[in-house]
């Protein structure tokens, strides 16, 4: 690499790499340099010419956000030119913006305001007329006000450049220049409103945030978005104990500034009306409102009886089942099977698995142990992607889903890294998915065909000819083309490959054998869907694996656990999920706990789950809440603390955001339940679950220091794994959720249900 | 139209003019046509046309006054990418009507320039664009295009050369700004005319990011004629460092306005009074612009300047486009500030903030003051809202609205003033304006 | 929608120009003009479609060119200049003029749709001032008076 350039700013000496442009040179130093157009990682504009400095032996300024740093250039920032020429754009841009600053949305974190009181310019000497147009509302969630707009083009860019969705625009000319929405006078888009959080001034703004409240009244807290697996940080502010918005303008946490429509509206389902605020016990056949002294009595009632009954070994059937949920912290979920295996004492646990993570740290784990060929073993990091990995990686491939609709942050990362950084793509793919436009290579394929692309991959000659062909989509593909396809990425030295649930099970295991055999190092992330998927796999809630994956046949294994909680832990492995509902249908079952899942949505016997005690804990009156005895009010993600792990597996923080009346963590009902079965159920406090996960559960040791700031680690269940038998199919099903919905959750966002590309927005067509 | 040639002009461009069919293959062709096109490719190689062109002192014709020689000598020799010469018929700065004729009535000196930079360059296609509103000429282009094809001047294998070369015509629609050089190429790729950020330059990348040669129509017909008499010939046609004639456009108050070719260098007395037959009623006269709207007034003292870029700019002005705009005693400058900003308000593509916003207060500002609502403070407000423009826009656009308002109310503050608070305008009668 | 054959012509020799096909949207945009009066939203899907672009994108250019319009104008469309050069020697008494004589202001159109009227920036026909287009074709050194009988003549020529 080159040597740095040195050159002088403003009397200090600086250096940097060729290439950096002044702005950010300046801004590293810790030198001012003010700017509204420039924006890190978008296109350059020079546009608005706040970033104008004096460079030696230049005869006019220059715009350092456009200016690459030279040896030897001598710099000032803040010269009477300097500071003048910056006063007299700020007196332009306000000179037609209303100041209208006490009822604007963005008083109080307008970059605007903030310039004009740091340079001046704050008095008019204009004295005509500013220019009027009405505000327009684009979409549900965005609102533009033109007069405030100053032009920056940061909104097109980043719906442009960074989402690749090309829905903002700029027409007319000159002072009637405008930003425009993609039909005329509405967005057609992917509501996700970067652009209203990237506008520097309070011309976007939120729909659901539009005034509701001033900055300086608003306490902020950075939680985890609750919906996808990508796990992206949000900031809530919340007012009186009530959640106003979401945004991330700290660009901290793993998305730096990133979110998606869930991620910034999505919160919205916490203020339902149907939102479940008293427990219910069902009475002559209908749930009616009870105490929660009442509801926990009634379950315990029932639990110890059947508890009695098995130890008496009076019982034939099973005595408990138990789903967990995809969107409880880690906490509540290690506390969960905890309670199952040693106060209910069944394996009889599992949740809605939407990707197979249980297989892929299993191949990982067996290419560890042995290495292809005699290359020395790699570390767990050599295997795991983070997020943020996939805008930097030289290669990516992409087998199979959307991630633009299920993976936002992810599909953003990716678009990033071809943007930015020659992020080589490759793309398999029944569907032209939006992805599909930033390959550097697509290999399209049959419906359901991901399998079969993965045995080309390995070689096979067969998968190789029902590759061959014409697609649906009328693409030929050929010989030629697949060889090129797969040499290519055969060459790839740091690839990260990203899968779902099309592949499970024995070809996760193929997959890892086979991108271990590529030159470099390949790394995996499994998409799985909801919040928490990757932590409820983690923490075991899986009938043959006990936290981190430890087998439950594994006697050491079961040994260590046993001894740290002081009890004895069935051997035996337990019911998957569809088992479990299965027997129930059929009377084999005696109780079924369901936690934050409603595994009865398209299951067709639910009337005949009868004889079955079920309890379940939940948001809202699902399918399954419906044909449960007692119903438990529970609280959701915004409204708690403890960790989750995304889908990549970065562990992070939750914080709680408000309270809903009447409800109750799930951490808290399991400890109340434990202890009307007259159990103990230490620990109780979030913090020192936390502290017992970092001890038990294998790749959880992480250092806090970063997690408690806001920020993520990477786990890595990989430490004396023991690998769980992989005859145990698993039933790996992705929820199928779209940019616009999220299980549950999403029937019950009003913001999610406003938008009407919920409903036009077309499946991508075949490929 | 051209106007009744002046015994004063040194016809070199526009000395086909006159005769039939002058646009014709034919008439060109029987009067030294496409003549310096076989000199270049079969007895010059490009080293030596560049030579001559930099031995003519031909200085870019559509404002800036460029070398031209230089800057095709910019274009890298090796490059991967094909290279592109485009024409800049966009002729839209107001005062100028000059490369109307030279394509109405002699586009094949055009297109032979065009072909003779191709050579220099290594380029093979190549586009003139102009501006929309001369949609006639794209008729005249085009046919002059065909009968070229025809007779293998353009195509494959020119002249049995080996050398090929492509030219089309390209329609603009109405906008100023696609005359500068950046926007004229996001223009000719089919989208809005913003200007580009630069470095780099088109002769590096312009057109599709290729090596680009940009230059006004009259600088590409200047060429012929330097290749066919040499550099020096050419060279001393004007004055030093200002090479060979122009096209001078008068305009305004005077009796004979049009279209002189003039040396470089004539004086303004002698284009006004004696090529023009001096000023509408024998009036006084009071300003003149020299080098089209952009460029600062002079007073009638500057009336002895010779007008080539140099000494303009010595004047305190810029030789421009070489339309110069003749105002007399009557004229109301305040009113001409008006209309010039009016212009560029309207004109500026809004990109960047200084002259989104600038042209489009001083537009406001001015018509307020011009109808009498003028106070003391807004004469400075006026000039000191222009200085905050002046480079400090993306593009010259900017200051070609900035330039020509400061003078306005620099050399001329005594109408200003005169215009305050509550005054008509003094130079309108019952709304009419006096000698006109 | 269905262009015209000539139309279809047009566009098919433009493709042939250009390396890059977004290249002929600026002709193709005005050459539909012509044939239509102003640009429809027909036109503009059609156009977009052809050119593998947004409607947006193609509106964002159309709104930047002022010559390229999305509301019919008059059959026949008055373009006065009173820039600078037409100025000095009458052109905004011309465009006061026209606007008497036509009964109507800048940007409208008569009620019989023969005429429309517009204040133009400079046309380039400075030193032939003051000048007008009709569509587009020039009117020199026109006055009042001959301005007068230009309208006639169209009027008169209309009729028939
Ligand atoms: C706002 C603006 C408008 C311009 N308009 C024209 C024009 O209409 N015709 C022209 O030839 N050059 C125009 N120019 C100058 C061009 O940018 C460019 O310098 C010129 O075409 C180069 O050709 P030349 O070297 O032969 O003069 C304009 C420049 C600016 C800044
Ligand atoms: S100076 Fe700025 S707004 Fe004006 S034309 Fe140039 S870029 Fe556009
Ligand atoms: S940041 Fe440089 S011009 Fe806007």
């Amino acid at each position: 690499m080159a040597d740095n350039f040195k050159f002088n700013v403003d009397g200090r000496e600086l250096q940097a790499k060729p290439g950096t442009l002044l702005i950010d040179a300046c801004r590293a130093a810790g030198i001012e340099v003010p700017a509204f157009c420039y924006y890190p990682g978008l296109s350059l504009q020079a546009a608005c010419r706040m970033c104008l400095v004096e460079i030696e032996k230049t005869p006019k300024l220059q715009t350092a956000c456009t200016t690459p740093v030279a040896e030897g250039m001598i710099v000032r920032t803040s010269t009477p030119i300097v500071v003048d020429a910056r006063r007299a754009m700020l007196e332009l841009l306000l000179a037609n913006h209303p100041l209208d600053c006490p009822v604007c949305d963005k008083g109080g974190e307008c970059e605007l305001q903030d310039m004009v009181f740091r340079y001046g310019a704050a008095e008019s000497r204009f004295r005509e007329e500013k220019r009027h147009v009405d505000e327009q509302q684009w979409s549900p969630v965005v609102y533009y006000d033109a007069p405030r707009c100053i032009l920056c083009y940061r909104c097109v860019r980043v719906c442009g450049e960074g989402m690749d969705v090309w829905a903002l625009g700029v027409v007319n000319r000159g002072a009637r220049s405008e930003i425009a929405p993609n039909h005329g006078d509405h967005l057609d888009c992917e509501e996700c409103g970067m652009c209203i959080d990237i506008c520097p001034v309070g011309a976007l703004t939120s729909g659901a945030y539009r005034y509701r409240a001033r900055p300086w009244e608003i306490k902020y807290v950075s939680t985890i978005c609750t919906h996808c697996g990508d796990g992206c940080k949000t900031t809530l502010s919340v007012r009186n104990g009530k959640i106003l918005r979401g945004n991330n303008r700290d660009h901290s946490g793993i998305n730096g500034e990133f979110l998606c429509i869930k991620g910034r509206y999505g919160y919205d389902f916490i203020e339902n009306p149907n939102r479940i605020r008293t427990p219910l016990i069902r009475k002559d056949g209908k749930l009616v409102e009870a105490s929660w002294e009442q509801a926990i009595q009634t379950i315990a009632a029932k639990w110890k009886e059947i508890l009695h009954r098995r130890e008496t070994g009076t019982q034939e059937a099973q005595a408990f089942g138990v789903i967990g949920s995809n969107h409880t912290t880690n906490e509540e979920n290690y506390i969960l099977q905890k309670f199952a295996r040693t106060v209910l004492k069944t394996n009889n646990i599992d949740h809605h698995r939407t990707v197979d993570y249980a297989a892929l740290i299993r191949a990982i784990a067996n290419a560890i142990a042995k290495p292809v060929g005699d290359s020395a073993a790699r570390p767990a990091s050599d295997f795991l992607a983070r997020s943020k990995d996939l805008s930097i990686a030289s290669a990516v491939l992409v087998i199979g889903g959307n991630p633009t609709d299920q993976h936002p942050l992810l599909a953003w990362n990716i678009r990033e890294g071809c943007r930015l950084n020659g992020t080589r793509l490759y793309v398999i793919n029944s569907r032209r998915i939006p992805l599909a436009r930033k390959t550097f290579r697509f290999l399209p394929i049959a419906e359901g065909g991901e399998q079969n692309a993965l045995e080309f991959l390995r070689g096979e000659r067969d998968a190789e000819k029902r590759l061959q062909g014409a697609t649906p989509g009328g693409r030929e593909v050929t010989a030629e083309f697949l060889n090129d396809f797969r040499d290519k990425l055969g060459q790839e030295k740091d690839l990260i490959v990203l899968f779902e649930a099309a592949l499970s099970g024995e070809c996760v295991a193929q997959l890892v054998e086979w991108g271990s055999r590529l030159p470099g190092r390949t790394r995996f992330i499994a998409q799985g869907d909801y919040s928490n998927s990757r932590g409820a796999a983690d923490m075991g809630l899986l009938p043959n694996a006990l936290p981190g994956y430890a087998s439950v046949e594994d006697n050491d294994a079961r040994l260590r656990f046993e001894n740290a909680w002081s009890t004895t832990v069935p051997a035996e492995p337990g019911m998957p999920l569809h088992d479990m509902l299965a027997a129930a249908a059929q009377g084999k079952l005696e109780s079924l706990y369901v936690i934050g899942a409603n595994p009865l949505k398209g299951w067709d016997t639910a009337a005949s789950l009868g004889g079955c005690f079920v309890v379940v804990q939940d948001l809202f009156l699902t399918e399954t809440a419906l044909v449960a005895d007692v119903v438990l009010p529970a609280a959701s993600a915004y409204e708690k603390s403890g960790t989750v792990t995304n889908t990549c597996g970065e562990l992070q923080k939750l914080s709680k955001g408000m309270e809903v009346m009447g409800t109750r963590a799930d951490l808290d009902i399991f400890s109340r339940l434990a202890g009307a079965l007259g159990v103990t159920q230490a620990p109780l406090k979030s913090e020192e679950v936390l502290e017992e996960i970092r001890k038990l559960v294998s790749g959880y040791g992480v250092p806090l220091v970063n997690i408690v700031a806001g920020g993520a680690e990477l786990v890595a269940p990989l430490d004396g794994f023991q690998p769980v038998s992989a005859t145990h199919t698993a039933n790996v099903k992705s929820s199928r959720d779209t940019l616009f919905t999220s299980g549950t959750l999403g029937r019950y966002s009003s913001s999610l249900q406003a938008v009407p590309e919920r409903t036009t927005r077309t499946e991508p067509d075949p490929a | 139209m051209p106007s009744q040639p002046s015994e004063h002009e040194v016809r070199v461009l526009s000395r086909r003019f006159g005769l039939p069919n002058s646009a014709s293959i034919d008439t060109y062709l029987a009067n030294d046509g496409y003549r310096a096109l076989e000199k270049a490719l079969k007895e010059m190689t490009p080293d030596s046309i560049l030579e001559e062109l930099k031995v003519s002192n031909l200085r870019g014709r559509g404002g800036a006054g460029f070398p031209t020689g230089m800057k095709w000598s910019f274009v890298p020799r090796q490059s991967p990418k094909p290279k592109y010469i485009v024409c800049n018929a966009d002729e839209s700065e107001p005062g100028t009507c000059k490369d109307r004729l030279l394509m109405e009535y002699d586009p094949h000196q055009l297109i032979e320039g065009i072909l003779i930079a191709g050579i220099v360059v290594g380029s093979h296609q190549g586009y003139i664009y102009v501006r929309g509103e001369y949609r006639y000429l794209i008729d005249i282009l085009d046919r002059a295009l065909e009968e070229a094809y025809a007779r293998g001047y353009l195509g494959k294998n020119i002249l049995g050369s080996g050398f090929d070369f492509d030219l089309y015509t390209h329609t603009g629609a109405g906008a100023y700004e696609c005359g500068e050089e950046s926007a004229l190429l996001e223009s000719l790729e089919g989208k809005r005319g913003i200007p580009r950020i630069r470095p780099p330059f088109p002769a590096v990348a312009g057109l599709y990011a290729s090596p680009t040669v940009l230059n006004n129509v009259e600088t590409f017909s200047s060429v012929p004629p330097i290749i066919v008499n040499g550099g020096k010939w050419y060279a001393e046609l004007g004055t030093p460092r200002n090479g060979g004639t122009r096209l001078f456009v008068l305009s305004g108050h005077v009796k004979r306005p049009g279209v002189y070719e003039l040396p470089m260098g004539t004086p303004l007395r002698k284009l006004i009074y004696d090529v023009g037959g001096g000023i509408i009623g024998d009036k006084k006269l009071k300003a003149v612009i020299p080098g089209g709207s952009s460029t600062p007034v002079l007073t009638a003292d500057a009336i002895d300047t010779p007008l080539d870029f140099d000494s303009v700019a010595k004047a305190g002005s810029m030789l421009g486009s070489g339309a110069v705009i003749v105002m007399h005693e009557d004229t109301c400058i305040v009113r001409a500030a008006l209309r010039i900003m009016q212009f560029y308000a309207h004109e500026s593509c809004g990109w960047c903030i200084p002259c989104r916003e600038g042209t489009n207060w001083l537009k406001k500002t001015l018509t307020r003051f011009h109808s009498g609502g003028g106070r003391e403070e807004d004469i400075g407000l006026i000039e000191d809202l222009a200085k905050n423009m002046l480079g400090r826009t993306f593009c010259p656009l900017g200051d070609a609205a900035a330039m020509p308002t400061i003078a306005f109310v620099q050399k001329f503050r005594n109408e200003f003033e005169m215009h305050l608070a509550g005054q008509p305008c003094p130079f309108e009668k019952h709304g009419q304006l006096v000698g006109a | 929608m269905q262009f015209s054959t000539q139309l279809e012509e047009k566009f098919h020799r433009l493709a042939q120009h250009y390396p890059v096909k977004r290249s002929a949207l600026v002709p193709m945009l005005l050459f539909a003009q012509d044939e239509y009066g102003f640009l429809s939203k027909e036109i503009i899907a059609e156009i977009s479609r052809r050119m593998d672009l947004t409607v947006l994108d193609v509106e964002g250019t159309i709104s930047y060119y002022s010559m390229l319009r999305t509301k019919p104008a008059g059959r026949f469309h008055l373009q006065i200049c009173t820039n600078i050069s037409c100025m000095l020697r009458g052109g905004d008494k011309l465009f006061d003029h026209a606007k008497t004589k036509l009964g109507i202001g800048n940007g409208e159109v008569t009620p019989d749709g023969l005429f429309s009227l517009e204040e133009v920036e400079c046309i380039g026909a400075c030193a032939w001032a003051p000048a007008i287009q009709v569509n587009y074709d020039f009117h020199h050194e026109l006055t009042p008076e001959r301005l007068d009988q230009l309208i006639d003549e169209i009027q008169r020529v209309s009729r028939v």
